[in-house]
């Protein structure tokens, strides 16, 4: 759980690349805990990768500061860094190294005792599932193998703060599952900021989502917080499907749109399937709950009410969020 | 110091991993081995040290970007760099892990060339103070071209790029010495303290100057230095 440690502390941060006038990251400040497992979202270029590089002090800000682990990341860099285990996008490794070298390498440029590094070692592999090809060259494993090697060179120190970009990207389901549990795990005690794409992802493994812009936050809550914001500002967007024959559903249809607080019915297709008459998605009024309603105009044109569920709302959060300012007015 | 000797350590094994290494072995003592023998079959032997000592300062002008163009350019062209610069070392301490490995391979190569001496020796009374010399020499001046080649691979994430400009910087170095007919005469001291060649062949000679060993020292550390600027330019605000 979230204690009150401060791991991670963000002020006003800037970072301006050469005489680009935009800058990449905008005065952005927050703060993570201890225990905290923090999404990073937004769209490509809208800040995320830039922010890591400079909490690794791989880059520095143009202005405002940042500490990990109450050491300021350019004033006392080799410190914060020692706090911090960071997979980069890509997991850029030593292909030409085996996955047991690369660690012994990792290992002594951290300066961790040899006496040390076996149970190190024993621990990440077992954590990472790396156990079997510690002998294997990483040019010659999986994008999941090499990842999870990424993650046992992240975690080899016992960091207190993870840093993980894009830790799931181009990823199959069931290596993007094991990686997630990776990080859910260690999680519980320490802190972790990693940045996706995937949107339910940060759902399942984050309890606080940032979503950055064009440099900004523009959102910063749980991921159930999320949701209901655009609820509070938009109203509940409903799939519904009926069923029953073209002339009920045609009935139901009409039936619904006299109901109050329906605002917009639109066809609906969930995103690769195919098109089905009877689906719609149903836009209500800010406060309102019109499912009871649903049933009874279902019920009125007998026809069969197949589903109605809550439209999975993060993607719109996000796309609602990260819209320019002057769309979101004239939405 | 440690977290330097780590990165030197992994240089040397990468060295190894992959034919650069073999390459620039197998092609200097090629080089070398053919000149002992033309001059053991063909002129009147004598024991000395000259044709080894004689043709390394081209071959190293050519092979010194070859062995160091890989070191950061390819690092930061697969992004590896990113990595190694977020592990707690500073970038001095990069530099001079890489620098090392590179004059570890080098020093590794003369070092396999010892038996020719040996060989040599057979011919007559052998001199060891210019042996040893010659081959303080050769390291030092390798170990100045290996600092050049260094400095340019920071430059760039394109490995050719990084050799051709080592190697235009590495040349005109070795150059300086030849044109000393082609200055005015109040140049020419200048120029020939700016040279490779004259420095190299002062040790060769088996006298070890003060002003020739502070010529390579000072060389090797500029070029660090700018490496190092160079590689923290990504962090100046």
């Amino acid at each position: 759980m979230a204690d009150d440690r401060v791991m991670i502390h963000v002020d006003q941060l800037t970072k301006v690349y050469g005489a680009n006038p935009k800058p990449a990251v905008d005065r952005i400040s927050f703060d993570v805990h201890a225990g905290e497992v923090l999404g990073f979202v937004g769209p490509n270029g809208a800040g995320k990768t830039t922010t890591m590089k400079i909490l690794v002090s791989f880059l520095a800000p143009t202005s405002g500061r940042a500490t990990v682990g109450g050491f300021d990341v350019y004033e006392q860099s080799l410190e914060a860094r020692r706090k911090i285990g960071y997979l980069p996008e890509d997991t850029p490794l030593y292909r030409d190294m085996t996955v047991l070298e690369y660690l012994q390498f990792v290992a002594r440029v951290r300066e961790i005792p040899p006496a040390r590094f076996r149970a190190r070692v024993k621990d990440v592999a077992e954590r990472c599932a790396i156990g079997q090809r510690l002998g294997s060259l990483i040019g010659e494993l999986s994008k999941g193998y090499r990842q999870r090697v990424g993650l046992a060179q992240a975690l080899l120190h016992d960091p207190e703060v993870l840093i993980l970009d894009e830790p799931t990207s181009g990823l199959d389901p069931n290596q993007i599952v094991e990686i997630r549990n990776i990080i859910k795990e260690f999680g519980k005690t320490k802190t972790v900021i990693f940045s996706t794409h995937i949107l339910p992802e940060v759902q399942i493994t984050c309890s606080r989502v940032i979503v950055i812009s064009d440099g900004r936050i523009v959102g910063d809550a749980s991921p159930t917080e999320l949701g209901r914001i655009l609820e509070n500002e938009r109203g509940m967007e409903l799939v519904v499907e009926f069923a029953g024959g073209d002339a009920a559903v045609s009935a139901a249809r009409d039936g619904l749109e006299k109901v109050s607080g329906v605002v917009s019915i639109k066809p609906f297709t969930d995103p690769g399937e195919e098109q089905r008459p009877g689906r719609f998605l149903v836009g209500t009024a800010v406060g309102k709950d019109v499912r009871e309603e649903i049933f009874r105009a279902a019920a009125g044109a007998n026809a069969k009410l197949v589903e109605v569920s809550r439209h999975a709302p993060l993607e719109d959060v996000f796309r609602h969020m990260t819209r320019a300012p002057q769309d979101r007015a004239g939405a | 110091m440690r977290n330097s000797l780590a990165i030197a350590r992994r240089e040397f094994g990468a060295y190894f991993n992959s034919p650069i290494a073999y390459i620039f072995i197998v092609v200097f003592l090629l080089i070398s081995g053919y000149m002992f023998f033309t001059e053991i079959t063909t002129g009147t032997p004598q024991a000395d040290m000259r044709p080894l000592f004689g043709l390394s300062p081209l071959i190293f002008c050519i092979f010194g970007p070859l062995v160091t163009m890989g070191l950061f350019s390819e690092e930061k062209a697969t992004g590896t760099l990113e990595m190694l610069l977020a592990l707690p070392v500073t970038d001095w301490q990069v530099v001079v892990g890489k620098f090392t490995a590179a004059v570890g391979l080098i020093a590794t190569t003369l070092a396999i060339t010892l038996p020719y001496a040996f060989f040599v020796a057979g011919y007559g009374h052998l001199d060891w103070g210019p042996v040893i010399g010659g081959y303080l020499g050769l390291l030092l001046m390798a170990s100045g071209y290996l600092a050049v080649g260094l400095m340019t691979s920071v430059w760039t994430k394109n490995q050719v790029i990084a050799a051709v400009v080592g190697f235009l910087f590495c040349f005109a170095l070795f150059l300086f010495g030849k044109l000393l007919q082609l200055v005015p005469p109040w140049l020419a001291p200048t120029v020939q303290a700016l040279s490779f060649d004259y420095h190299f062949q002062s040790i060769a000679r088996g006298v070890i100057d003060v002003r020739d060993l502070l010529y390579y020292a000072s060389l090797i550390g500029v070029c660090l230095i700018v490496a190092q600027t160079s590689l923290e330019s990504r962090r100046w605000r």
